[in-house]
């Protein structure tokens, strides 16, 4: 029977399968941090179990690390205890760790990738919802809550019930100055934040085969911001291309063997899907959000929306109440909005393309003098990347901050955060009320829009400079 | 894990849409490293507000929460469960959850039950105009009981009878322990270990 590329990778991991209950799946790579760990590690050692494939597990600090003076101990004590805790369960249970000054370290979605660790076919988690990003290679890669990370500890195995499948195919080319992230904005405000509930989303078609690795990252990260599980692009040529050589990648015998498997993975032609959608790379154009949830973005052309427009009442209740949180007025053009900060960064969009496409607009050009703008590689590696390349001599000449690498402003679990009422236009992945600080006002845009924003001091794609 | 098999309690209406995670609680409150006393936490922001449903007298002890849609969107923290559960919410009534919440509720033995959202408005008018309205959720007869409602809820079977065996997730797989053995003997070898 013709299969779709989630269904090839989950039947190529089913340990058991029993009538009336979930399948039982292999992890072939469990990812940690610091955050949603400690409670699964005390589970272990209330019980007695110990790390079944410490092999097959990785951590790193990201969500709490500071991104200056990371050698010094950790200011906050809190945020410190939960680091500390991480570095003491690794030990103790024999798991292999990138601590901070460690060259690995980074966001646990930017270091896996870059090691060569996620590969196509595989299974990969990590107590985090953003694992979707893996997908990226034609892994199949999703989120869990913590029982599930002690879950996958002391067996390396989950129970799941298989997902459903959607094809996104978004075909034609894209229009210059049209990034990844703009796709992933646009397929998220067509299927709503609860579009994807239940489904493994297939990312598909002439303009997802035309995009990078990094691209690709970017737009399968968003994926659970249409409340999907997981978004897999099937591997091909780029995919490989990126792979060979990194440091985890198979090599030899065993890398043509990987190859000769992974290029069985793409869905069969007659394969069916449960859903599936359709968008025209032709029309997209620049996008971001003016309200509270990913899926309340439009083209940056456009205006904020009024409760007016809504289709029911839960939808003209949630308008009403976006704009109230956001301080906007139903009918201001988008490009009106001035913001405070800008924050370059996230497991969406702290590669080295995302830094390349962001100097690319600053060179030559200051910040606007209102603006204080973050950049924030997601890991060493990319750090030392773009210092190679001279990324950051532009990015500093720009009046713009450079940082160590974490996850920063994305989520508020560090020093860098938004002050009540302050408004950003932010590369990361999520514009709930408070995300980047409590009464913090956050704008998702692309690296390009973000680096255009900071020039003019209101929201703005590079082609208004 | 206790069974769960029914609970009768008073609710609590939420009438918002899309309460994310973030909502439910804060990544401030994230830095703990123990598994419980996370109900300061639980929607921290808006309990600043003295409106706000659980800050009304008339809703103290609640322990249903009648959502709005696609309720527990976002991260993946299972500290949403625990936040819930510690202030003392045994059930979480919606018409559509996110599924990483949903899944770890079920894992930490909180009930979510999907309803109509028609039924979600009939709870809510009810429990608004008379907050003493006892709820039971009939876990066995996948029923919600109020006054003159009685609603049909959605559950996943096999997360019912763990709820109701009460039975623990991990200790059920490592019987298994064969059949682990078996798959990873014919994993290929060119898969990569963080060694």
């Amino acid at each position: 029977m013709a299969k779709t590329l989630a269904e090839k990778v989950w039947e190529a991991h089913v340990v058991r399968r029993a009538a009336g209950e979930p399948d039982l799946l292999y992890i072939d790579l469990h990812l940690v941090h610091e955050v949603t760990s400690p409670q699964a590690f005390d589970g272990l050692r209330a019980s007695g179990r110990s790390v079944r494939r410490p092999d097959l597990t990785l951590a790193t600090e990201d969500h709490n690390v500071p991104t200056i003076d990371i050698l010094k101990p950790i200011a906050d004590p809190i945020s410190r205890a939960q680091v500390d805790a991480l570095r003491q369960n690794c030990a103790e249970f024999g798991v292999p760790i990138y601590s901070l000054g460690n060259i690995e370290q980074g966001i646990v979605h930017v270091v896996g990738p870059q090691l060569g660790l996620t590969q196509p076919g595989m299974t990969v988690v990590c107590g985090d919802s953003h694992t979707s990003t893996h997908g990226a290679f034609g892994a199949l890669a999703f989120g869990i809550g913590t029982s599930e990370v002690e879950h996958v500890l002391a067996t390396q195995t989950l129970p799941l019930k298989p997902f459903k499948t959607m094809a996104i195919n978004v075909d034609g080319e894209l229009p210059v100055g049209v990034s990844a992230k703009d796709v992933t904005l646009a397929v998220i405000a067509k299927i709503g934040t609860g579009g994807g509930q239940g489904y493994v989303l297939e990312y598909k078609g002439s303009a997802i085969r035309g995009l990078s690795m990094e691209g690709r990252m970017t737009v399968c990260n968003m994926s659970i911001e249409a409340g999907a599980r997981a978004g897999m692009i099937a591997p091909d040529d780029t995919t490989f291309e990126y792979l060979k050589g990194r440091d985890r990648a198979p090599k030899g015998a065993d890398w043509d063997a990987a190859v000769a498997y992974w290029s069985t993975l793409p869905s069969d032609a007659d394969a069916k899907y449960d859903a599936e959608i359709f968008i025209d790379a032709t029309t997209l154009s620049p996008f971001v959000t003016w309200g509270t949830n990913p899926g309340q973005g439009l083209p940056l052309s456009g205006s904020v929306p009024s409760p007016a427009d809504a289709t029911d009442e839960v939808d003209r209740v949630a308008i009403e109440r976006a704009l109230e949180y956001m301080g906007l007025t139903a009918g201001m053009p988008l490009r009106d909005i001035k913001v405070d900060i800008v924050f370059v960064g996230s497991c969406t969009n702290g590669r080295i393309e995302d830094l390349r496409s962001v100097a690319e607009v600053l060179k030559g050009r200051k910040v606007d003098s209102k603006v204080r703008m973050l950049v924030v590689p997601g890991s060493v590696r990319v750090k030392n990347q773009a210092e190679e390349e001279g990324l950051d001599v532009i990015i500093k000449e720009s009046g713009a901050e450079w940082r160590e690498a974490g996850c920063s402003m994305c989520l508020a679990m560090n020093p860098d955060k938004l002050a009540p009422g302050e408004r950003s236009a932010s590369t990361s992945n999520r514009n709930f009320e408070g995300r980047q600080g409590p009464g913090g006002r956050t704008h998702l845009v692309s690296p390009a829009v973000a680096a255009a924003t900071a020039i003019t001091g209101h929201l703005a794609a590079p082609a208004d400079l | 894990m206790e069974k769960f098999v029914t609970h009768t309690g008073t609710a609590a209406p939420l009438r918002r849409s899309n309460v994310d995670t973030d909502q439910i609680i804060p990544a401030e409150y994230l830095k703990r490293i123990t598994r419980h006393g996370f109900e300061d936490g639980l929607f921290a922001a808006w309990r600043k507000d003295p409106e706000f449903v659980l800050n009304q007298p008339a809703y103290a002890g609640v322990s249903i929460l009648i959502a709005g849609p696609d309720f527990g969107t976002g991260s993946s923290r299972e500290h949403a469960v625990w936040a819930l559960q510690d202030y003392g919410f045994k059930v979480v009534l919606s018409s559509r959850f996110a599924d990483i919440f949903r899944g770890n509720s079920g894992k930490g033995g909180l009930l979510t039950a999907m309803l109509e959202q028609a039924d979600i408005e009939k709870l809510w008018a009810l429990v608004e105009a008379d907050p003493s309205t006892l709820v039971t959720v009939d876990l066995d007869k996948r029923e919600v009981r109020a006054g003159e409602i009685t609603a049909v809820f959605e559950v996943d079977d096999y997360v019912r009878w763990r709820l109701m065996e009460g039975l623990d997730d991990i200790g059920i797989t490592l019987n298994q322990g064969d059949a682990i053995n078996e798959f990873e003997a014919k994993r290929p070898v060119f898969l990569p270990t963080t060694a």
